[in-house]
C-alpha cells in the first residue's frame, strides 16, 4: 500500500525540529532513516499529519570518543556503526550486533536514534544499549535531559520520549580492557527480527564474573536485564550453578505468543542463549552441554 | 503543506527538476514520473528488495524513502547501471546460468549483488547469500543467482 497524505517539513536544526514538534505534538512524527516509520506508514498502521524530517541535521551525525565516553549521534546509520573502528575498539558488542540488523540496503538508511526511539522489543540495538549501560541524550523545549537506557524503554514501541522531544545522541562507557561480550539471536532468516536474542557484556577475572549484564530481547515488551545474572556473579560457575540461574531466568521471563513462536519456545531459547553466553564469555565449552536448558 | 514540493536531483547522471507530493515514495516517483520502470514495486514495506536503487552511491529501498528526501541527491537505477555497462558481465552471468525466470526480482538482485562485488572481490557463497538475504525471488532461483554472482566475481578477478 501507499502512505496516506501528510505534510512534510525538513528541519534545519535541532531547535527547528523542536519548534515543529512543539507546534504539532503527537500529530507529527519524526523521520530519521525511515526504515521502521515508512513501512508502518505504507501499511497504514500510522498516518501522521506532519513528517518532521531530521535527516539533514548534520550535528546529529557521527561517532566521537572522548576519554572513556563514546558518543554516537542519533542520525548515525547502522552501516556507520558496522564500519566504525572506534565502535569496534570501544563497543565491540555493537559491531557484532549491527550485522544482525536487517539487510545492507536497510542498514544504509536506518539510524541508531530511529531504532531506539521506535523501541521494537525484538530489535537488537535497544538490548545492546541496556547491556552497555548507555545514557540517552534527549532534547526538549526545556533543554537537555539524560535518561539511562534501562529506564528509557517502557513497552512495545513505548519509550520515555514525549511527543515534543527528540533523542539526539547516546553515550556509552568505553568497554574496559578486561571486558568481554556475547551476542546471539535466533531468527528464521538472517536479518529477520529475532525470535529470542541475548546481548551480554561482562568482566571476567580468573574465570569468575565480577560484572555481568545479560539483556534478553524479543522475550518481553522491552529489553530484559536478567536478574538471574546475579546468581553467576563472584562464584565458580559449575553446571549446577548455571542450571539454577537457568531456572531463575525461566521464572523471571514473561514472553508472548505470536505467529513466530510460542511463549514456552521463547523461554526455552532464552535458556539456551544463557548457557551459550556464559560458556562463551568464560571460554568454557564444557558449560554449553545438552540438558542445561 | 500537503501540496507538491519542488525537488532537484540527479538521476542516472541527468539533472531532474520535479514537483512531488510528500507522500510519494522514490520507487513510484521513478516509475510514474520518470518512466524508469526497471525499479520494481513488490511489497512496499521494505521486505522484498525489488525496488533497490542507489542513492549517493549506496543501495537503499526506494519504497522506504520519500521522493522529497532525494532533493540534492544522486540516484542511480538499474537503467543507469545497465546503460553504462557497469553490470554487463553480471547480467550475462544471470542469463548464462538461467538465474532469472519471471525477472521481477532481477533488477533488485543486480543492484544488491553489484554493491557487494564492488566492496568485495572474493566473496564466499555464504557472504553472497547473506548480502542478498534481503532480496526475495519467488521463482525460487536462489542457487542459480548465487552461482551467477560467484561466476561474475571470478570473472572480474581474472579480467
Amino acid at each position: 500500500m501507499k502512505a496516506a497524505a501528510f505534510a512534510y517539513a525538513r528541519a534545519s536544526s535541532v531547535v527547528n525540529a523542536l519548534e515543529l514538534l512543539e507546534a504539532h505534538g503527537d500529530k507529527a512524527k519524526v523521520l530519521s532513516g525511515g526504515q521502521s516509520l515508512m513501512p508502518a506508514m505504507n501499511l497504514r498502521l500510522i498516518s501522521p499529519e506532519l513528517i518532521v524530517d531530521i535527516g539533514e541535521i548534520a550535528e546529529l551525525r557521527g561517532i566521537a570518543v572522548t576519554g572513556n565516553v563514546v558518543r554516537i549521534g542519533a542520525l548515525t546509520r547502522h552501516v556507520d556503526l558496522l564500519k566504525s573502528p572506534e565502535i569496534a575498539a570501544h563497543a565491540p558488542l555493537l559491531t557484532e550486533a549491527v550485522a544482525h540488523v536487517a539487510h545492507p540496503a536497510i542498514r544504509n538508511r536506518g539510524t541508531i536514534g530511529g531504532s531506539l526511539a521506535h523501541a521494537d522489543p525484538a530489535s537488537e540495538l535497544p538490548a545492546c544499549m541496556v547491556a552497555l549501560n548507555a545514557t540517552f541524550i534527549v532534547h526538549g523545549r526545556a533543554g537537555e535531559r539524560r535518561v539511562t537506557a534501562g529506564s528509557f524503554f517502557k513497552g512495545i514501541y513505548e519509550t520515555d520520549l514525549s511527543a515534543q522531544e527528540l533523542l539526539t545522541a547516546v553515550e556509552l562507557p568505553a568497554a574496559p580492557k578486561n571486558s568481554v561480550h556475547f551476542f546471539h539471536e535466533f531468527a528464521r532468516r538472517h536479518g529477520d527480527f529475532a525470535i529470542a536474542g541475548l546481548a551480554a557484556q561482562a568482566i571476567v577475572e580468573k574465570d569468575i564474573f565480577t560484572d555481568l549484564r545479560l539483556v534478553f530481547f524479543a522475550v518481553g515488551d522491552r529489553p530484559v536485564l536478567a536478574k538471574a545474572a546475579t546468581r553467576l556473579l563472584n562464584a565458580a560457575i559449575t553446571p549446577a550453578v548455571l542450571r539454577a540461574a537457568s531456572t531463575a531466568l525461566g521464572e523471571e521471563l514473561d514472553p508472548q505468543d505470536d505467529q513466530q513462536a510460542s511463549a514456552s519456545m521463547r523461554r526455552h531459547l532464552a535458556k539456551v542463549l544463557l548457557a551459550r553466553g556464559a560458556s562463551a564469555l568464560l571460554g568454557r565449552p564444557d558449560l554449553n552441554v545438552g540438558g542445561l536448558a | 503543506m500537503t501540496a507538491p514540493m519542488p525537488i532537484s536531483l540527479e538521476v542516472n547522471g541527468e539533472r531532474v527538476e520535479a514537483q512531488v507530493l510528500p507522500r510519494l515514495n522514490l520507487a513510484d516517483f521513478l516509475r510514474e514520473q520518470l518512466q524508469l520502470t526497471g525499479t520494481h514495486v513488490g511489497c512496499e514495506h521494505g521486505v522484498c528488495g525489488a525496488c533497490t536503487v542507489r542513492v549517493n552511491g549506496e543501495i537503499v529501498r526506494a519504497c522506504l524513502m520519500l521522493a522529497v528526501q532525494t532533493h540534492g541527491a544522486s540516484v542511480q537505477t538499474i537503467e543507469g547501471l545497465s546503460d553504462s555497462g557497469e553490470v554487463a558481465d553480471l547480467q550475462a552471468a544471470f542469463r548464462d546460468r538461467n538465474a532469472l525466470q519471471c525477472g521481477f526480482c532481477t533488477p533488485g538482485m543486480l543492484m544488491a549483488a553489484q554493491e557487494m562485488l564492488v566492496q568485495q572481490a572474493e566473496p564466499e557463497r555464504d557472504q553472497i547469500r547473506e548480502h542478498l538475504s534481503g532480496n526475495y525471488c519467488r521463482c525460487t532461483g536462489y542457487q542459480a543467482i548465487i552461482d551467477a554472482v560467484e561466476a561474475t566475481a571470478r570473472g572480474r578477478r581474472t579480467a
